[in-house]
């Protein structure tokens, strides 16, 4: 959502532009680029860490965690305020390897696996200290403001309709809207 | 201006804290007349500064206290050992946890100063009557709601204490939440009424009114619409001239004379240099949980068991944060991210009923229940799916359908809950961690179970999609609320400081903040923690002018 957009929301509402709300919206602009570069994964992980994302939450109906660019958050964790828990994905991925191998002897990578076989593996760790990381880093990378290099458009907030907006008038939903009358409430 | 003066001038008071009573304390001071330095341990951020990072500020510590530079320690009784946990939480910047805080501004009710005479001796619990009564506050109340700027509705709620004014502006506009909540209540016969807040509902000398941005409850407001200290006082207090604040400036000591007054406070400046503040009396607003860890820090041959600690109670009757929690999905979008949190509340079942069988009672509010990160970790039923296709659909399906309710409910004071000094952790800084002693009373968590029932009764009567509670002791730490740890009364072998938060064992040495409070209300203790700020302004203002300090 750009400046542009909440001028306009403010025309709609007429309000009166003071100083200190455009400070405020000003500040408030989301500095997001898409995220480009990787500072920790090596490419093959990253495809690895990415399949694994997409099935906490997939892609089809709706852009998932692959959409919203949750692996550069991922990385940007592990590089910066969770380094600490590096090795807790060097674990957990070298056991998802070995696993992998059995469940399906054959197959080349995580990411080479279907979206099935992916589930199932990944369901075979759920109770692991690793897969409550991922799931945790994978939701926040999802839906934690795009600053933080992830939910990347939006795609998070739009998929739960959530506006991240400086002004709202009511009615703000449908059970304090006037329109619907205490029957319908 | 802001006043400047140096470290080794005398000022009047030096006042540690800039929170919800720091910053009231500290304008009033300047206002009556007298010279002020305020030492706050956090930055002095700006509205323009407070974001809408929900990673940033309830993850990461961009407002809070941080546990990686200063590290709490918990245990749950005395004797065990305690570990490093994030158990106390805190707003840590200029305007302290007025500026985090969800705005619900509730008075106390009268029974909440001498239920100890109403209940009886509650056995494991150290309950106490307060020295001074509700209409003792009740001037201080309707001060602060208008010094500040507080919005609701005179009247609105039977179960109310007298009031000597209205509030100065009306309730902020009804969500979703409040309508469904307001029509189930008044179905089971209950009282619903607007909630009280303190955010503006219009524009209030020179602030602007609520853009209901939706970013309140832990964020700073952007549009300083927000009464936090911050927008509300503390400007007033620099632009007096007689007021200095210090930002970034870590009171460890309160220091000693000769013939045991006070005469300065011991801090780390930005550069953590230390710093000698000479004062001629010393006001701790730290918070609950800070002020008596400096108290108990403030050792010396006179006082060897930390200031004004000759009752051993300081830091003991920690009382915290209890809540229970219900929610519930409808059918259409309540969009409940929009607009401050709480709209609608109920006071029905405030007062403790000999016929539940236990001591306790709270009030329940309808609100909004998470932001997209929490939403997403914690925010669907506990047996909904965590991860997948289905997960998916869910969240997109229960996030703008869902609303919570919250009761906030009594914390009883016990003696063996408390702030001490942790023997071996220290901070960033080399000063000893705080360590927490604490464990619910068992009729905290009746209260709560109570509570549940009421939440999941009312959700009944409103027909959601689908209803869910956690389960009562569901972890409720960390705490917010930060009280008890300095407690008021008349008698110094039981309480820490007299019925004017004056120390009992140094004459120039006040205590303002929730430390003070002897019972915990139904929570939401800040109104009644700035009362207590601007009635004791005026009691030390008017020693000061005697002499009497």
């Amino acid at each position: 959502m750009g400046i542009l957009d909440h001028f306009t929301r403010r025309q709609c509402f007429g309000l009166l532009l003071t100083p200190e709300i455009a400070a405020a919206l000003q500040h408030a602009e989301h500095s997001q680029e898409a995220g480009a570069k990787l500072s920790w994964f090596d490419p093959a992980t990253a495809a690895e860490v990415e399949a694994l994302a997409s099935r906490i939450v997939p892609s089809g109906d709706g852009p998932g965690a692959r959409e919203a660019g949750t692996l550069y958050f991922i990385d940007r964790a592990l590089a910066t305020f969770d380094r600490a828990k590096q090795g807790v994905y060097k674990a957990g991925l070298a056991e998802l390897q070995a696993r992998r191998q059995r469940m399906f002897p054959g197959s080349s990578s995580i990411a080479a696996l279907t979206g099935e076989q992916q589930t199932e593996l990944l369901a075979a760790m759920e109770t692991t200290e690793f897969f409550e990381l991922l799931r945790f880093h994978t939701i926040v990378g999802m839906f934690a403001h795009p600053s933080w290099s992830g939910n990347r458009d939006q795609t998070g907030w739009k998929l739960i309709g959530f506006e991240d907006a400086h002004l709202f008038r009511p009615p703000f939903g449908y059970y304090d809207d006037p329109a619907h009358g205490e029957e319908e409430r | 201006m802001s006043a400047a003066f140096r470290s080794n001038e005398t000022v009047d008071f030096a006042v540690v804290g800039s929170g919800a009573a720091g910053g009231v304390v500290a304008k009033e001071l300047a206002l009556a007349g007298f010279t002020v330095v305020v030492l706050e341990q956090g930055p002095h951020m700006q509205a323009k500064d407070f974001k809408h990072d929900e990673f940033g500020v309830l993850f990461q510590s961009a407002l809070t206290n941080n546990p990686k530079t200063q590290p709490v320690t918990y245990r749950e009784k005395e004797g065990d050992k305690a570990e490093i946990r994030d158990a106390v939480n805190y707003c840590r910047m200029v305007g302290g946890g007025s500026v985090h805080f969800t705005a619900n501004y509730w008075r106390f009710h009268e029974v909440d100063f001498e239920e100890r005479s109403r209940w009886g001796a509650v056995p494991g619990a150290s309950l106490a009557d307060w020295p001074i009564r509700y209409r003792d506050l009740e001037p201080y109340y309707a001060k602060a709601e208008y010094d500040l700027g507080v919005s609701g509705l005179a009247g609105a709620n039977p179960f109310d204490p007298p009031r000597s004014k209205p509030y100065p502006m009306p309730p902020l506009p009804v969500k979703s939440s409040g309508v469904i909540f307001e029509r189930a209540t008044r179905k089971l016969g209950l009282h619903p009424f607007p909630a009280p807040m303190a955010i503006l509902s219009q524009p209030y000398k020179g602030r602007l009114a609520c853009q209901h941005c939706g970013f309140c409850n832990s964020f700073g407001c952007e549009f300083g619409s927000k009464s936090s200290t911050l927008a509300a006082a503390i400007p007033a207090a620099l632009k007096s001239g007689r007021c200095e604040l210090r930002a970034e400036c870590y009171v460890r000591k309160v220091e000693i004379d000769a013939g045991g007054r006070a005469n300065g406070v011991i801090y780390f400046d930005k550069q953590r240099r230390e710093v000698f503040q000479k004062a001629r009396a010393v006001v701790l607003c730290a918070n609950g949980a800070e002020t008596p860890r400096l108290l108990l820090m403030s050792t010396s041959n006179r006082f060897p068991n930390g200031l004004a600690n000759s009752s051993g109670l300081v830091g003991r009757n920690l009382m915290f944060d209890a809540g229970a929690i219900a929610c519930g999905v409808f059918e259409h979008p309540l969009n409940e991210h929009k607009s401050v949190q709480v709209t609608r509340l109920i006071h029905d079942y405030y007062d403790s009923d000999p016929k539940r069988g236990f001591f306790g009672g709270g009030g329940i509010d309808a609100r909004s229940q998470a932001y997209p990160v929490v939403f997403a970790l914690f925010g669907l039923p506990m047996d909904a799916p965590r991860w997948g296709v289905e997960y998916k659909k869910m969240l997109a399906d229960y996030f703008p359908r869902t609303m919570m309710l919250l009761a906030h409910t009594t914390c009883l004071a016990q003696e063996t809950n408390s702030i001490t000094l942790d023997p071996d952790v220290k901070d960033a800084w080399g000063l000893p961690a705080m360590r927490v002693t604490f464990s619910w009373h068992e009729d905290d968590l009746k209260t709560l179970r109570y509570f549940e029932k009421r939440m999941l009764e009312i959700f009944d009567a409103a027909k959601p999609r689908r209803a869910w509670s956690y389960p009562p002791g569901f972890d409720l730490l960390p705490s917010r609320h930060l009280m008890g740890t300095c407690r008021m009364g008349n008698d110094p072998k039981t309480s820490v400081v007299n019925a004017d938060n004056r120390a009992h064992d140094v004459a120039n040495l006040f205590i303002v903040d929730g430390s003070s409070l002897v019972t915990s209300g139904r929570q939401q203790p800040t109104a009644t923690i700035q009362a207590l700020a601007y009635r004791a302004a005026d009691r030390m203002a008017a020693m000061a002018r005697r002499g009497g300090i």
